[in-house]
């Protein structure tokens, strides 16, 4: 019950906002929580709400639910509804049907709020710390990156949070992330991450609620903690957060849709109590040295097979599933043994919801600058929402990245996973700042190797895969 | 729309006996469907790997061969359903006929999906797996029997193990529960939560700036 709030035993951030969500604890084990925020995008928002009207429902309250256009829509310039994405326009149009039918607020394609939902939700203020939002999207864990509970589901899911702005789950259990010391130079929260699922494996969470905390994470902007909770699920993570603290409450005000001034106090008091308290438990606990780190890059198909620039690629004899290693090394083209920095690359991306924010590109950007793309390799950005696009504008960002041979794009998810449209060609290799290495994940037989927007940039000119510090 | 109940299932079960087989996998999100419809996803299931460019069957995928082709249930490794929470992998299984799938882990989203859809996601341990393997993949009897409201598994008189689910989602499946309905019922309780939690964060209600 809310009521629990006053209990006295030391409570997880994660655990305060859930118990804040409780509508009943029904009997068979499950909670029933409220949901303070629905996302909606083009690929799965317009089966939900058709199937939804099919079945005579209605949305219980259309001010909580929000759309954008992401998944399928063209990045290339001068954009309309025609999308390399076979039925793509379908989606788009029938996303855009049913969201005019049913009143559901959606920043479409030409809207300077459109942009990838997990980029473009916490930049207008829509997603907030303290709430519970969910999204037909497995990397809506990004959210916890300011604070909020936030989880990816399935179509279906989506109908029953529409119908009765609820959702019903078995209480998760925690987790404590600890990243000690400080990252050096040339580390970013996509090389801590990569690190800790390389530790614990691409199933090694499975259902936990994770917070991240420790002197790394205290010291990391708030478009970085998005990018470390962006890949939670990668861990099999039900999601993660970074508790609420000052630097958050000055990232969110100000906002388009952050809380009114009248409320902001109680707002802004109310997001710092929900930091964990003293003395709470966790059921799990992993330590992980930052200090210790190397710029990270996956070598195989899953993004457990990570290791740091400087290594090479290891033996599957010396791991622990070798079959699967095997059968990723038979995808990705390298032998045990290569080092990585020697490995070629035929493109670069610089994208997605993992690392295609402002600060992103600026540390992109600041190893491009006076550069340009080694012949031969490919390299776009995509930045991550028509905000972060005219942001970097301003500074003259896209001059720099055009200027050193990359395409400029519109925002979208474009090239992080292959529907059918646009893809590197097969057989390429691809240094990517996004979050699944998985198979074809960027079109058939195309080789994606995950890193930090530095590592990309740092690779693009040297035709390799590279290691940023040079370049610092 | 709520699935069929789903109490008994007995059939063909076929291995896939591999870790991390992700939703990109089961559904590759490259075959598109004619509609914005949730039904229809049968030729999708595994596309990349049942079939080559030329949308011929590639012989030595385990469903293109009998007797896999009419499997109900796939044994396959840990982490099974990993990656995108696309529903589409969960009703390409549908489709296709598959009604459970036996794995010694599950991505969460995708097991989230399986109970909504009358799919069983059935967790045993990495050696009750191998030792269900064996009884079905090397004896060349690969019926097995699934008594999803018993909560048992077996592959002839060979082997016999219980599994788990949680009260609700063992509900959900073998009622074919309607969720929705189910939780309207409680709209009171909902609308007394929101005017009480509207007092306490007024900030969460109506955003209507931007």
């Amino acid at each position: 019950m809310a009521a629990a709030g006053s209990t006295v035993r030391p409570r997880t951030a994660a655990e305060k906002i859930w118990d804040e969500h409780v509508i009943a604890e029904l009997d068979d084990g499950a909670s029933l929580l409220s949901i303070d925020r629905i996302l909606l995008h083009e690929r799965s928002g317009g089966v939900a709400l058709r199937s939804l009207r099919e079945d005579g429902r209605k949305p219980f309250d259309t001010s909580l639910v929000f759309g954008t256009m992401d998944h399928v829509i063209d990045t290339r310039p001068g954009r309309t509804d025609r999308t390399p994405v076979p039925s793509g326009d379908m989606y788009i149009r029938g996303f855009r049907e049913e969201a005019s039918r049913q009143g559901i607020r959606l920043f479409d394609i030409g809207d300077p709020r459109q942009g990838i939902s997990h980029v473009t939700f916490p930049e207008l203020g829509i997603a907030l710390p303290g709430t519970t939002i969910v999204c037909g999207d497995s990397h809506t864990g990004t959210l916890g990156g300011i604070g909020a509970l936030a989880w990816g589901i399935g179509s279906s899911e989506c109908e029953h949070a529409l119908a009765t702005q609820t959702l019903t789950r078995h209480r998760p259990k925690q987790m404590l992330v600890s990243f000690e010391g400080q990252t050096p130079p040339g580390v970013y929260a996509k090389d801590l991450i990569l690190a800790l699922i390389g530790r614990i494996g691409a199933g090694g969470a499975k259902g936990y609620a994770i917070e991240f905390a420790g002197p790394a994470i205290e010291s990391l902007g708030i478009e970085a903690r998005m990018t470390l909770c962006n890949m939670t699920v990668e861990c099999g993570a039900w999601t993660g957060l970074v508790a609420p603290d000052v630097a958050l409450l000055d990232y969110v005000s100000d906002r388009p849709f952050a809380p009114a001034p009248q409320d902001w106090e109680a707002a802004a008091r109310s997001w710092l109590d929900l930091r964990s308290d003293p003395g709470a438990t966790y059921d799990r606990y992993a330590v992980v040295n930052a200090a210790d780190l190397d710029p990270q890059v996956t070598w195989g198909t899953s993004p457990e097979h990570v290791t740091g620039i400087g290594s090479s690629v290891p033996d599957p004899d010396t791991l622990a599933d070798a079959e699967a290693a095997r059968r990723a090394l038979d995808y990705i083209g390298l032998k045990a043994g290569t080092p990585l920095r020697s490995v070629r690359i035929d493109a670069a991306f610089l994208g997605a919801c993992t690392n295609a924010r402002l600060s992103d590109l600026r540390v992109a950007a600041a190893i491009l600058r006076g550069r340009r793309v080694a012949p031969g390799v490919r390299a776009i950005c995509v930045p991550g929402s028509t905000a972060v696009r005219r942001a970097a504008e301003a500074e003259h960002l896209d001059r720099i990245f055009v200027d050193a041979g990359f395409e400029w794009r519109e925002s979208g998810c474009g090239l992080c996973f292959y529907a059918g449209g646009e893809h590197f060609d097969p057989g390429a290799r691809v240094v990517s700042t996004t979050n699944r290495n998985f198979e074809g994940r960027q079109g058939p037989g195309v080789r994606t190797h995950l890193a930090s927007p530095a590592l990309v940039a740092a690779s693009a000119v040297t035709g390799h895969l590279a290691d940023p510090r040079d370049f610092l | 729309m709520s699935p069929e109940p789903l109490r008994f299932i007995d059939g063909i079960a076929a291995p896939l006996l591999r870790n991390n087989v992700d939703t990109d996998a089961i559904a590759p999100s490259r075959v598109a469907p004619a509609s914005l419809s949730k039904y229809g996803y049968g030729h999708v299931l595994f596309a990349n790997w049942r079939f080559d460019e030329n949308g011929r069957e590639r012989a030595d995928f385990v469903l293109n061969r009998e007797p896999y082709r009419h499997a109900k249930v796939l044994v396959s490794g840990a982490n099974f359903g990993c990656g995108s929470s696309r529903e589409t992998a969960v009703w390409a299984l549908r489709d296709y006929g598959l009604r459970a799938v036996i794995a010694s882990s599950f991505g969460g989203i995708f097991e989230a999906n399986c109970f909504r859809n009358g799919i069983l996601p059935l967790t045993l341990t990495e050696p009750q797996i191998e030792s269900l393997a064996g009884a079905l993949f090397e004896t060349g009897d690969p019926r097995i029997e699934i008594d999803v409201s018993g909560l048992e598994v077996r592959a002839g008189q060979r082997v016999t193990f219980d599994f788990q689910i949680p009260p609700r989602e063992h509900r959900m499946l073998v009622e074919g529960l309607d969720t929705i309905g189910e939780t309207l019922l409680r709209v009171t309780e909902i609308d007394e939560y929101r005017e009480r939690d509207a007092r306490r964060r007024p900030w969460i209600y109506g955003p209507t700036r931007g």
